[in-house]
């Protein structure tokens, strides 16, 4: 038996560490650990309910736009505004949150994925009249390598052609990813960390003249998905096919649904969304979703708190030494179910809908791999449906921005209530998102968050599950030990955020040692 | 040491001992690679072959230690949004001619992981001579225990403030990215859960003397950051003349007030009384009166907008004093530590038309009056 730990588990947001156990070639166990606490949700208590947004926003600076929307949305439903945020607020609010979807899937599939899967050093052999390609083989040749290595070594499988073309892309993607932050700014302002959406609406003023402006701007990056993104995806999948039968998880799907597409809603869970709420398995038949039936777990996290609590009235009483803990991440459940949140379970979720777009663009690929619907359930299964999602809303995105009327109204007064309560319930890139407050004397009594990292990556429940990335890894043949590529490959797929994750916990501190189970 | 005339300090003004690699590295920075980017430009037949590149034993390679610690990693994405240069132009070939930054440890883009990536780190730190970028706040509360980055050989977690004062004594200098690292920030806000503190604070109790520069924001703008590594590659570190703050006064020069475009709505007294009105938003709780930054004439997101030109105020994101002493989002500037109570006395007494008087000075006096703007220190 051997121990296999990955810590830092590099390219994803935050600290993570990734502790498996091997038996046989085979992992037989898996613990996920978040390695960084900043306790946002501490320091709201307090404050002016509308800093949320703007404090919220720092628990992730790859995905701050999610944060802002789901605490403003907390905040239309405390405030009582929930049914007058005109539509070019609405709209508005959408192509910000459109771009940061965008923004963060490019950058999750070339920059913290890609290198799992290309291999930089065969542009070393590259004889062409591309700049990019020659700027990094001069590199190459220069023998500073940093920070391509030192790396695994081994099961790179692309042709050199191939390669070549992934790294172009990579390249290519750098400019895609900002200019996706620079479609953000013409409402937003600035990005990362937005500052046009607060409770009633937002403060950006559509003209014309930035309508066209976001328009072309975002063909750009559509013609970059359509012709670059998708392909690349296919490209790898080609190449890497059991990745269609590695790290399939819970097997469990939930979405909030996100992007509202009418105005005058107030249930989050009723409300007419491009990508829909429900929950899904694998035989594909949507069931409804009741957010009241969230609880979280905490026997194996550091807590001395009462297990199975809804997260509006959760505890969080430390206890470092506690018998049986091992993660800072409490484990959410849906009435004692697994679940996966992110790309994958809204693709799932909206096919199970019967959302048109969504189940071509699913159909299509899937006859294109030549594979059935259980590929989807795998790592690549994720990378596939994070691409096809990037499609479907950059093209609403270009229909919405010329839904916006210059001379209309994008804000609707919203003051500060005394005493209230409210939730926010939207999907940020990677998953599900849930923002709940209560306001007393006019100042935050108690703010809470539910991030998407903290379902994929919970440790184990009150029955003993694992949580839906530890689930992805165990069973998984590691081919070399020495270099157990599987690892990264299978929790990047889920494109993990630990600062989102764990920064909701309030332990006192602990002693520094090892946490490792054999 | 310091500007002759006090009005500005340079990045090593405090008298301290200097150790060799320091000294290796502003010979380095300052004089080889200067000398040698200028004697590319003057004396281009010599130095530069005739595909217009320098050949590899001419480029001089300054290693890089990337280290993110309690950070929303948003410090990290700004710095991709550089748009002249972009950031491939950055750290793929030689940023200035004759000079290639090494990026050997980012755990968020590098390829390596595990121990691959703790061997990066450890390498570059062994051999010295690298600039470290640090981005978040650094946990000082039971130990620096709420961010751990990797383990030893013994299998203990290593904490991020460990890896601040390893990489940090052994830097030639040390860029503190982003109010987090720089001041502290919103992890450092009220009540401070994980005791946050300042690296230049940390550093004075650790008796590590190498310099530091802040390039503070909420997130920092690509140019501030990149326009400093390519001063201190061009012209050396001291040349980088800083504030009482440790910021660049290039970038941090003037207050955001000072170039606002509503500017003018303000002397008029013409203010925004709900979110998207186009006057002046002081009213709803601008913080551009008590901040510096170039934010209104750089722009943000390769000139695109800024925070102001979408409609919302100026939260005040680069100032020491962000979040807590600059106030509320929504509520008027009442004051804050150091500068910035300097500035709205100054804004009182000095630069306002009448009706911006009128509309809003006896606030600010009151405020003063009352005892309700806080003094400096921590």
């Amino acid at each position: 038996m051997a121990q296999i730990i990955v810590d830092p588990l590099t390219r994803i947001e935050g600290h993570l560490k990734v502790d498996v156990t091997v038996d046989g070639g085979v992992v037989t166990d898996a613990r996920i650990g978040g390695m960084l606490w900043r306790g946002i949700e501490v320091i709201l208590k307090d404050r002016d309910p509308r800093d949320a947004v703007t404090i919220t926003q720092r628990i992730c600076g790859v995905c701050p736009t999610a944060h802002a929307l789901a605490s403003t949305l907390c905040l239309d439903d405390a405030f009582g505004v929930a049914t007058i945020v005109p539509d070019n607020g609405r709209i508005i609010r959408n192509l910000i949150m459109g771009a940061n979807y965008l923004q963060s899937h490019i950058l999750h599939f070339y920059h913290l994925t890609a290198l799992d899967y290309v291999d930089v050093a065969a542009v070393a052999t590259y004889d062409g009249a591309s700049e990019s390609l020659n700027a990094v083989k001069d590199f190459i040749g220069r023998g500073e390598l940093g920070p391509f290595v030192p790396r695994y070594e081994g099961d790179y499988r692309l042709s050199a052609e191939q390669n070549q073309a992934a790294v172009e892309h990579y390249v290519q993607a750098l400019d895609m990813r900002r200019i996706s932050h620079e479609l953000s700014a013409i409402y937003s302002g600035i990005m990362p960390h937005q500052k046009a959406v607060l409770p009633g609406g937002v403060t950006a003023v559509p003209t014309a003249d930035n309508i066209a402006a976001f328009l072309w701007k975002l063909n750009q990056i559509r013609h970059f998905i359509d012709n670059v993104y998708i392909p690349d995806v296919l490209m790898v999948a080609g190449a890497y096919p059991d990745y269609f039968a590695i790290g399939k998880g819970c097997g469990n799907y939930m979405s909030y649904g996100v992007f509202d597409l009418q105005s005058g809603q107030s249930d989050p869970i009723t409300r007419d969304r491009l990508l829909k709420q429900g929950r899904i398995s694998e035989d594909l038949d949507l069931i409804s979703l009741d957010i009241r039936r969230i609880t979280e777990d905490v026997t194996h996290s550091w807590y001395s708190s009462n297990s199975g609590l809804h997260p509006s009235v959760g505890e969080t009483e430390p206890d470092p030494q506690k018998a049986g803990a091992y993660s800072w991440l409490k484990s959410p459940r849906y009435e004692g179910i697994v679940y996966e949140v992110g790309p994958l379970s809204r693709m799932l979720v909206s096919y199970g809908a019967g959302e048109p777009t969504v189940q071509t663009l699913v159909n299509n690929t899937l006859t294109a791999l030549g594979a059935d619907a259980t590929a989807l359930f795998s790592v690549l299964g994720r990378h596939a449906a994070r691409a096809l999602e990037a499609k479907f809303i950059a093209d609403k995105m270009a229909e919405w921005v010329l839904e916006l009327n210059p001379n209309e109204p994008v804000y609707a007064e919203a003051s500060v209530p005394g005493q209230s309560t409210g939730a926010g319930i939207w999907e940020g890139p990677r998953g599900s998102l849930g923002h709940w407050i209560n306001i007393e004397g006019g100042k935050i009594k108690n703010y809470q968050c539910v991030v998407p990292t903290t379902w994929n990556c919970s440790p184990m429940d009150d029955q003993g599950k694992h949580g839906p990335t530890e689930q992805a890894l165990i069973g998984t043949t590691i081919q070399d030990e020495e270099n157990p590529f599987e690892i990264g490959r299978i929790v990047r797929s889920f494109d993990p955020c630990i600062a989102c994750a764990v920064h909701m916990l309030t332990p006192k501190g602990r002693e520094l040692k090892r946490f490792r189970v054999v | 040491m310091g500007n002759k005339d006090g009005s500005g300090h340079s990045v090593t003004s405090k008298s301290r001992p200097r150790s060799v690699s320091r000294r290796n590295f502003l010979k380095l920075s300052g004089g080889a690679a200067a000398g040698l980017w200028l004697a590319t430009v003057v004396d281009l037949p010599k130095l530069v072959a005739a595909d217009g590149k320098t050949t590899a034993a001419q480029v001089a390679e300054i290693p890089v230690i990337w280290l993110a610690a309690g950070s929303c990693t948003g410090c990290s994405v700004s710095f991709l949004n550089t748009r002249n240069p972009r950031v491939q132009e950055v750290i793929v070939p030689e940023v200035v001619p004759g000079t290639h930054v090494s990026l050997r440890f980012h755990a968020t883009i590098m390829a390596g992981e595990g121990e691959k990536a703790m061997e990066a780190l450890h390498d570059t730190v062994a051999a010295g001579g690298f600039l470290l970028v640090a981005e978040g706040g650094f946990s000082t509360k039971d130990s620096g225990v709420y961010c751990v980055i990797g383990e030893d050989e013994s299998g203990t977690g290593i904490t991020a403030l460990t890896h601040l004062k390893e990489a940090g004594a052994k830097a030639m200098a040390v860029i503190s990215l982003g109010t987090c690292s720089a001041y502290g920030g919103v992890p450092a806000a009220e009540p401070n859960p994980t005791g946050i503190e300042m690296v230049t604070d940390i550093f004075e109790q650790e008796g590590i003397t190498t310099p530091v520069i802040n390039i503070p924001g909420c997130p920092p703008h690509p140019d501030w950051f990149v326009g400093t590594i390519v001063q201190i590659l061009t012209r050396g570190l001291d040349s980088v003349e800083v504030d009482e703050h440790k910021r660049p006064k290039t970038y941090y020069g003037a207050k955001i007030h000072d170039n606002c475009p509503r500017r003018g709505y303000f002397d008029r007294g013409k203010f925004a009384l709900i979110p998207s009105d186009p006057y002046c938003l002081y009213e709803l709780g601008c913080k551009g009166p008590v901040t510096s930054s170039d934010c209104p004439i750089r722009l943000w997101n390769s000139g695109t907008n800024w925070c102001i030109g979408c409609g919302h105020p100026c939260i005040g994101c680069v100032e020491p004093g962000f979040p807590d002493e600059v106030g509320a989002v929504f509520e008027r500037a009442s004051g804050m530590k150091s500068s910035g109570l300097h500035d709205v006395v100054e804004l009182v007494g000095l630069g306002l038309g009448a009706a911006a008087v009128a509309g809003i000075g006896a606030h600010l006096v009151g405020s003063a009056a009352a005892g309700r703007l806080k003094k400096g220190g921590e």
